[in-house]
This record gives C-alpha cells, sequence and structure tokens, in this order.
C-alpha cells in the first residue's frame, strides 16, 4: 500500500506539445499494460499443473458432453493465441467470462451479484479516506505541536496494522464487547447497509488513510513555507484566505493524486476484508473460488480487478497532468 | 535543563532528547527483530509444549489459569504460546525469501537497465511499469488458485510482484552512480563490465539495497499473512500467525480474542520494528549521498 504511494509519478518526454503526447504515451501504455495483465491471467490456466481440462474441472468428473463443452469454450485444442484472442473477444464483446462450475451459473451472474457490496464497501471507505484523511492531514500540517503530533502518531500506529488485524479489533471491540454494530454479514437497506458496513469500511480504510494523512501534512507544511504564501501574509491577506487560496489550492495535485492511487489499491484489498467480514462481495467470491479450483470465476474476477486497478491508475496519472502541466511537459512538480 | 549542565546541552536539549529516545527505541525495534528470527530458528526446538496436540477440557481457558501455559489456550485448548512460537518459523520464512528472490531480481534488472541503457533500458523500464498493473494481493491470490494452496506459490509470485518498485529505486541509484568517475576510471583501465558491476557498482548500492529489502520485507510479512488469513497459504492446523488470525476469529465473536489478537500483535510487531529500522537506514544513506 505504501508502495504505491511512494511511487514517482514524473514523465520522460521533454518537447512542446507535451501533453497530447504524455496523454497519447499513458492511453498506448494503458492499452498495453491491459492486454499483458489479461494474457497473464489467460495463460495461467496452461501454466498450472496437470492438463487445462482438469484445472477448469478443478479435479472434478464431469460427465462427457460437459467436458466437450469446455474444451469447445476455451478452444483446448487451438493454439494459445488463438485462444487467448477467442476468449478477450468473448469477454470484450460479449461480456462473456465462461461458467463458474462451483455455482453452476455464468461467471458474469457470479459477478454482478456480488459486484455492489464490494462497490458500496470501497466507496464508503474511500469517504473516510477522503474525508478523515485529507482533513486530519490538513490539520497536522497547519497546527504544529499537540494536535500535529498525536495525529501522526496515531496515523503511525494505523499504518502499521494490516486491514485482517484490523478487523479482529475491531470485530472485538465494536462488535462484541460494545455491540454497537453488527459482526457479519451484507445486511439490507440503506441504513441496514451502512451498519454492516461501518467496521469493513474502517478495517479496510485504515492504514491507507494513514498515507494519505502523511502525504497531505507534508505537502500542506511545505506550500505554507513557499514565497507566494508568506508574501500573502505579509500583504495582510486574511490567514483563512491565504490557506484557501494559496495553500490548499497549491497542495490539493499531490493531494488527490495520494487519494487516488490508496483507493485504487483498496479493490485488491477488500478480498481480506470481504473475507473477515464474511460479507458477499466478488473479493470474497474470488478467494472461495481459488479455495475451491473454480477456474473461471478466478480468472473472470482478477480480470475485473486487475482492469479496474490499472484504468484507475491510468485515470490518476491523467487527472494530474491536467491538474500541473508541469508533468506533462517534463519538468519535475515542485 | 539543569543549570549544571550549561553549554551543549542548552542549545540543543531538544535535539538530545530526541536522540537519546530514538536510541532506546532502535534498541526495541533491534531486540523485536532479533527474538523473532531467534524463534523462526529455534522456535519449534525450545516450545515448552506440542503446537498441535489439543486437549479439548482446556478450550479458551486464559492467560496465566494453568501453570505452564502463560497465555492459554485457543479454540481447540492449544497451548498459544508454542503455537506462537511454532509459527514463526512459516511467518518469518516467507517474506525472507520473498526478499531474496525480489532483491536478486530487482538489482539484476535496475543495473542491467542503467549499465546498458538506451532500448535495454525503456524496455525494461516499459516492463517494469506493466507490472505494476498487478497488486501483490491480486497475483498470489491467482497464483495460489493455479499452483494450490501452500506457501511456495505466494512467495514466488509477491517477489514477482514487488521487484517493479525496487527496480525503479535502484535503477536511478545506479543511473547516477554509473555517472560517477571511478566508474570511467575503471573502465578506461579496461576492467570488464561484469568486474565493474559485481565489484564496484553493485557494492555502492548495498546500502539501498538493504534499505529496500526492509520495506519489502515488511510488505511480504503483511500480505503473506493476509494469504494465510484467506487460507491461501500456510494450511490450517499449522501454527503460523496469518492461520492463527484466521482460526482464532471464531473465538472473537465468542468473546475470547486472545488467539487472534496474539498472533495479530506479533505480526504487527515485527513489521513496525522492520519498517522503523529500514526507515533509519535510508535516512542514513540520504544523509551520506
Amino acid at each position: 500500500m505504501t508502495a504505491i504511494a511512494l511511487r514517482r509519478r514524473t514523465a520522460r518526454s521533454s518537447k512542446a506539445h507535451g501533453m497530447m503526447r504524455f496523454i497519447g504515451r499513458r492511453l498506448v501504455m494503458l492499452v498495453v499494460a491491459l492486454i499483458v495483465s489479461s494474457f497473464i491471467i489467460f495463460i495461467s490456466l496452461d501454466l498450472a499443473p496437470g492438463d487445462p481440462l482438469s484445472v477448469l474441472t478443478g479435479g472434478r468428473s464431469l460427465p462427457p458432453a460437459a467436458l466437450e463443452a469446455l474444451r469447445h469454450q476455451y478452444h483446448l485444442n487451438d493454439p494459445v493465441l488463438t485462444r487467448y484472442w477467442e476468449w478477450i473477444t468473448g469477454v470484450v464483446l460479449h461480456g462473456d467470462l465462461g461458467t463458474s462450475i462451483a455455482f453452476r451459473e455464468p461467471v458474469s451472474a457470479v459477478i454482478s451479484q456480488r459486484i455492489g457490496v464490494t462497490a458500496e464497501l470501497v466507496l464508503y471507505s474511500a469517504l473516510l479516506i477522503v474525508v478523515f484523511g485529507v482533513g486530519l492531514g490538513v490539520l497536522a500540517g497547519l497546527r504544529r505541536g499537540f494536535i500535529d503530533n498525536s495525529i501522526i502518531a496515531v496515523s503511525t500506529l494505523l499504518a502499521a496494522i494490516p486491514s485482517f488485524v484490523a478487523a479482529i479489533v475491531l470485530l472485538s471491540i465494536f462488535a462484541v464487547k460494545l455491540g454497537w454494530l453488527p459482526a457479519l454479514g451484507n445486511g439490507s437497506g440503506f441504513w441496514g447497509t451502512i451498519e454492516h458496513l461501518t467496521l469493513p469500511a474502517i478495517a479496510l480504510a485504515a492504514s491507507a488513510f494513514a498515507v494519505v494523512v502523511r502525504v497531505t501534512r507534508v505537502t500542506v507544511r511545505s506550500e505554507m513555507e513557499r514565497e507566494h504564501v508568506q508574501t500573502a501574509t505579509s500583504r495582510g491577506i486574511p490567514r483563512r484566505l491565504v490557506i484557501r487560496r494559496h495553500v490548499l489550492r497549491n497542495a490539493s495535485i499531490p493531494i488527490t493524486t495520494v487519494v487516488g492511487i490508496t483507493i485504487t489499491s483498496l479493490f485488491a484489498l477488500s478480498a481480506v476484508v470481504e473475507q473477515a467480514f464474511t460479507l458477499n462481495g466478488i473479493g470474497a467470491a474470488l478467494v472461495q473460488a481459488a479455495q475451491s479450483k473454480d477456474f473461471a470465476v478466478v480468472q473472470g474476477i482478477s480480470l475485473l480487478l486487475v482492469a479496474a486497478f490499472v484504468i484507475a491508475n491510468a485515470l490518476v496519472d491523467l487527472l494530474y497532468a491536467v491538474l500541473d502541466p508541469r508533468v506533462a511537459i517534463g519538468s519535475r512538480a515542485a | 535543563m539543569s543549570t549544571v549542565t550549561l553549554g551543549r546541552s542548552i542549545i540543543f536539549p531538544r535535539t538530545r532528547r530526541r536522540l537519546a529516545a530514538s536510541s532506546v527505541l532502535y534498541g526495541v525495534c533491534w531486540l523485536i527483530v532479533g527474538v523473532a528470527v531467534f524463534l523462526a530458528i529455534f522456535g519449534p526446538l525450545l516450545a515448552p509444549h506440542d503446537p498441535n496436540s489439543s486437549q479439548l477440557e482446556f478450550q479458551f481457558v486464559g492467560p496465566f489459569q494453568a501453570k505452564g501455559y502463560p497465555l492459554g489456550f485457543d479454540s481447540q485448548g492449544r497451548d498459544l504460546l508454542s503455537r506462537l512460537m511454532v509459527g514463526a518459523r512459516t511467518s518469518m520464512l516467507g517474506p525472507a525469501l520473498v526478499v531474496l528472490m525480489s532483491m536478486a531480481l530487482g538489482t539484476l534488472i535496475s543495473v542491467l537497465a542503467a549499465w546498458r541503457g538506451g532500448w535495454v533500458d525503456s524496455v525494461l523500464g516499459t516492463g517494469m511499469d506493466i507490472l505494476f498493473a498487478f497488486p501483490g494481493i491480486l497475483l498470489a491470490v491467482l497464483t495460489a488458485a493455479v499452483f494450490g494452496a501452500g506457501l511456495a506459490a505466494p512467495t514466488i509470485a509477491l517477489a514477482i510482484a514487488y521487484t517493479p518498485y525496487i527496480a525503479r529505486v535502484l535503477r536511478s541509484a545506479a543511473v547516477r552512480e554509473r555517472a560517477r568517475d571511478y566508474i570511467a576510471a575503471a573502465e578506461v583501465q579496461g576492467l570488464s563490465s561484469l568486474t565493474i558491476c559485481g565489484r564496484h557498482l553493485i557494492p555502492n548500492l548495498a546500502e539501498l539495497v538493504v534499505a529496500q529489502a526492509t520495506l519489502v520485507f515488511a510488505w511480504a510479512m503483511v500480505d503473506l499473512a493476509a494469504i494465510s488469513f484467506l487460507g491461501l497459504g500456510v494450511q490450517a492446523p499449522t501454527a503460523d500467525w496469518g492461520v492463527m488470525v484466521a482460526t482464532g476469529e471464531t473465538g472473537v465473536l465468542q468473546g475470547y480474542p486472545m488467539e487472534s489478537l496474539s498472533a495479530g500483535i506479533c505480526i504487527v510487531l515485527v513489521v513496525v520494528a522492520v519498517n522503523l529500522l529500514g526507515e533509519r537506514i535510508a535516512a542514513r544513506d540520504e544523509g551520506r549521498a
């Protein structure tokens, strides 16, 4: 998680019309990344020990007709590249991800029944990160001393707690000891969903939150020390206005980036949190499919998560370039 | 603070206090890491009881309630202290292997890219950019699904997933280092590329490599424990910290959080200690450069 935040986002192209070139380059990279990652997910079937057909059935014995259907569906007699082409065009054009052997229904149906929970969980977590992460980061950046120190201490502590440990601690305190919130399951209706997703969303947000707080604080503080801010202050512009117009507006660029990157990293992590709270989302389905060797589901959900991650990352990069044209032109963003 | 120590301590009292506090802190970090490594090697020999023998009559008996069982028992009446001591081995071994593999791979790729430059550099750079597309934990789940649950597949998957992060940091350092005079001097003397890289370039990157290795260890520890927590890594009856957090969840729901919490605390302590030590090494490296 921290690793993603540490990534340097600097572009290499350095000519005029840098913006268009940057966007073009980034889009090409995006397509290449999508092709390569989908190919890796597809080819993993062949890398598995044993014959692909037995991997697809997960060692279950199926009637010959079903085996023949699988062989036909995955074009197992064709060369690898042909099979990949058939598979990926099926996915892109028809949303056809194959059939789940354990659930006995199309993978697309397995995903569409469960994606809502995952989306709600990630959205809730993202909201927590934006409101509390950025809010407390700005506060720590503006107020030195006790407030700053305590915010940093708390966020350092949170950064060290993996999501599944956070889940256990939250469960044992708020669900079991105090009984304030329900422990497991999805819940129904608006308030039911909020109630059931609060602890999972906090567990998912905890470590990402710390990264956002730290980056926000450092950015706000370094903006505060810049000359134009000091000039504005010396000209007698009220502190509120200086902070809003000069500090926060400039600080918003790196903060947007780090928030974007941390939120994209939540997609993959949600599997752990869903499993811990037995939420019925796609992450939990991925884990159960991996345990039961339901390979079509594993491929389908992996593809979806990787695609979401790659596209979101590209959007963050592009947004960064739009907000701060220096990135595209190639000079280092100060 | 006091009048006796006029002179230096009046000038930088805060800095001095910080230094003193930090050396205690880092001492504690070294201690934690040392104990964890010691347990990873000798834990199974030193464990007071069999970590897998269950005495159902002691189910959920708390700490210090039975003589010789200071941490009490888990849901199946197994000795928690013994399970934690034995579990140190798999919990530490996995991350160590990830570090070895990803550091070797990352160093090789970054030095090759920096040394050759040109198209080799841009091909390797693009390859690394694409690898970023895979969140480590997702790649680990995928490989566990393909190759079967266990420690081996997720370990290799994480090593591959972390390589781009390492290669990116090391590459820029290697490029900087390559531009230095001593490399040019060595080239003029007619030393082979392999000798210069092996004898001069890589040793000069060593400190950065160590700093990166500690960070990778901490990430790998969290991610591998998560994989074991999900039931895709180390398998259930085996004592492992990630597994214990998962198997302890039933206890948590019944109001006996000891198993999950103690294993979780072990993970958090080691991760924090390793992280702090790594940050310190990185800071020292920056101070020198």
